[in-house]
């Protein structure tokens, strides 16, 4: 098995893809002779030439049209959004079309597509750079939503989304693209959207997070457990939507405390979803309310700012030990 | 069967505009508002800008600085786009690689240099300068610059509003929105477009089919005109035309200006993974500075110690402003959450108070 990077990883389940299947193509900008400005389509063009790896016009809205149209008609497109925030001039697109044309056909018409967005901060970028799109998204039905945090689930689930019946937004820890490498390994095969990972055992709380923030989570896990003999189980969600339901919520039940994480915005955002869910399904289970660990709500800020508003390791330590000490 | 249309002709109806050539001789008498006075100040913030922008690019290697987007090579329509607005009363709608006009408006360097370091009061002009903060998301900027415009207009004001944009910025439907609400409420805004023939590495050919940007003016009947983007007093010329045509109440120009960047795209990008060496050194022989110093010298009265002393200068210059710059202390937690309204929420009030917490801690070591 190889050892890849996760923006490896993601290329080469692109390759796969697409030798697998002649149906999918690539459109996005920059992604044809210069490989993507990460470099996750690195080399398609010399093998699956300019018909397949399609470098568009710079119009998000444009290819994103272009691509339901693609998709409606039996290809199977992979749109790469170079940025988090340039998802929006896509917007009208995604939101009143690509996640409703199933239904809105009553299933005549389906949408077989993934939208792949480089996503969250982490890289010192400039504005726009640095987006948290699953909440943009997170109130449109129709859009199943997948946030890989590590190489081989990277790969996994890019195959599972692209061979989904249904549109994915698939969202990369661009923070995490050259970070480590994990072994990979080749050929096909595939993760099950809809279906979480306990990536740390344990019984005192519960930790829900994705992407990045597994990272972050961990880091936090194996200090509370150095300073205090805690023992947190965290869980990295991997699919947004579908969501694991039974694995969550039978980790609270038997931790009776939960803490969640997420950069985004604080209010209203995905995080604050599971903590409703938690209350749903397992609130007679809670030894202390849920904790929350956020951005702020404001704009993500410039890079010198960053570390400021992007959760660390203490933050996530913090509402550990508020749900411990409650 | 290859469609024969007008436009397929586009660049016999918008020829390229040119008053100075390569060599520094003119093609045509210098209009009166081009004095000797103008024109030497006009070389010499061509030169600050070279200076600083290869500077940033230094900056940005060594640690200095974040991701950088440089102009070299597009100095004439840096200075040139800017050079003959009112600050107070015209206004620009920049992108992130036309801080070289925004300089030119008024915006200190430092504000600049401090934007590019990654703090936000690096986006807050001087009072009495209309330079709007950078727009990142491509062509969106050019809408504003027709409200700007149109305001005026309403306002009974003489506005006059550049948007900019680059080749890659004509695709998006902002860019064909802004030039069709200018046509309808035919206001007072100039399209600065630079063709710079690469968006990233994706080159014109990908962006469009016709032959010329300028030619799209037709569609929205309005004024269009493609200029020589190495030749300052062309950059000048056609701004100044556009410039009377808005104040005159004669509505939109589209400008196309032909140009070519020296650098990467950004400090984050690899041009010679889609640009051939050939391509870039035949530009660099078309230097807009090399050009009008050409010309000055030609004159005879801009001689080589002249110049070096105007380079030294405006590296002392430079210098002193990154100086400056590094000097700024990084942007406190308050500014985090300050400015997003006239008055923070309470809900903000709380967050603050929370990461000040957050951060006394951390520091204070108390922590677990
Ligand atoms: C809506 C949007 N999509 C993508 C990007 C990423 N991006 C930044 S600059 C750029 C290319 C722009 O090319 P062009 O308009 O020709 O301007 P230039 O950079 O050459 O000055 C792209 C794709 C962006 N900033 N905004
Ligand atoms: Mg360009």
């Amino acid at each position: 098995m190889a050892k890849l990077t996760l923006i490896q990883a993601i290329n080469d389940a692109l390759r796969v893809a697409m030798r697998q299947d002649s149906s999918v193509v690539l459109l996005g900008e920059d992604i044809g002779i210069n490989g993507g400005v990460f470099r996750a389509t690195d080399k398609l063009i010399d093998e699956f030439g300019p018909d397949r790896v399609i470098d568009c016009p710079l119009a998000e809205s444009g290819f994103m049209g272009a691509a339901i149209g693609m998709a409606v008609n039996g290809l199977k497109p992979v749109v790469e959004v170079q940025f988090d925030g340039f998802l929006a001039p896509a917007h009208e697109q995604v939101a009143n079309h690509l996640s409703r044309i199933r239904h809105r056909s009553r299933g005549r018409f389906t949408c077989p597509m993934v939208v792949r967005v480089p996503s969250w901060g982490g890289i010192k970028a400039l504005e726009h750079h640095s987006e948290s799109i699953e909440n943009w998204y997170l109130n449109i039905p129709g859009l199943k939503m997948v946030a890989p945090s590590n190489p081989y689930d990277a790969k996994g689930l890019l195959l599972a989304a692209i061979e989904d019946p249904d549109p994915v937004l698939f969202m990369e820890p661009k923070r995490l693209y050259r970070a480590f490498r994990a072994e990979v390994p080749e050929g096909h095969y595939t993760v099950p959207l809809g279906q979480a990972a306990v990536v740390r055992e344990g019984s005192d709380m519960t930790v829900l997070t994705y992407g990045v923030h597994v990272h972050t989570a961990l880091e936090a896990a194996e200090q509370a457990a150095a300073q205090h003999g805690w023992q947190a189980e965290v869980i990295d969600l991997r699919s947004l939507n579908p969501l694991d339901l039974d694995t969550i919520i039978g980790s609270v039940k038997k931790t009776g405390r939960a803490v969640v994480v997420s950069e985004a915005p604080r209010t209203g955002g995905f995080h604050s979803e599971l903590i409703a869910l938690i209350n749903d399904h397992a609130l007679e289970y809670l030894e202390a309310p849920v904790a929350r660990v956020s951005g702020f709500d404001v704009p993500m800020p410039y890079l010198l700012s960053e570390d400021l508003y992007i959760p660390d390791a203490g933050r996530v330590l913090d509402a550990m030990q508020a749900v411990r000490t409650y | 069967m290859k469609v024969e249309t007008a436009l397929t002709r586009g660049e016999q109806l918008f020829p390229v505009r040119r008053v100075l050539q390569a060599d520094g001789t003119l093609l045509e008498p210098l209009p009166d508002f081009l004095s000797h006075d103008v024109l030497k100040d006009v070389y010499r913030k061509m030169v600050f800008l070279r200076v600083y922008d290869q500077r940033c690019l230094n900056l940005q290697r060594q640690g200095r600085m974040g991701t950088f987007a440089p102009f070299s090579g597009q100095e004439a329509s840096q200075v040139g786009s800017a050079y003959l607005l009112r600050p107070d009363r015209d206004w620009i709608f920049p992108t992130y690689r036309d801080h070289g006009a925004m300089h030119v408006m008024g915006v200190p360097l430092v504000n600049i240099l401090r934007y590019f370091m990654g703090d936000e009061q690096g986006s807050r002009a001087p009072e009495g300068v209309n330079a709007f903060p950078i727009s990142i998301p491509i062509a969106t900027q050019l809408l504003h610059a027709v409200g700007a415009a149109w305001a005026g207009k309403l306002r009974g004001e003489d506005t006059v509003a550049v948007g900019y944009a680059g080749d890659g910025g004509t695709s998006p439907g902002d860019f064909h929105e802004a030039l069709n609400f200018a046509s309808v409420f035919n206001v007072g805004a100039i399209f600065f477009i630079q063709n710079n023939r690469y968006a990233i590495s994706t080159p014109i050919s990908r962006q469009f089919k016709a032959p010329t940007i300028a030619q799209r003016a037709l569609a929205y009947d309005i004024a269009g005109v493609r200029v020589d983007g190495q030749d300052v007093l062309a950059v000048l010329t056609v701004m100044h035309e556009a410039i009377e045509r808005a104040r005159s109440g004669g509505g939109p120009t589209l400008i196309e200006s032909v140009t070519f960047r020296y650098g990467p795209h950004t400090t984050s990008d690899d041009p010679k993974r889609y640009r051939a060496q050939e391509e870039l050194e035949e530009w660099q022989a078309k230097d807009p500075i090399e050009r009008l110093r050409r010309y000055l010298a030609a004159q005879g009265n801009w001689s080589d110690s002249d110049d070096e002393a105007l380079w030294s200068a405006a590296r002392e210059q430079v210098a002193a402003a990154v100086a400056e710059a590094e000097a700024m202390p990084r942007p406190s937690v308050d500014e985090l959450f300050d400015y997003l309204y006239a008055e923070p929420t309470p809900n903000l009030l709380r967050q603050k108070e929370e990461l000040k917490a957050y951060l006394a801690r951390k520091e204070g070591g108390a922590r677990g």
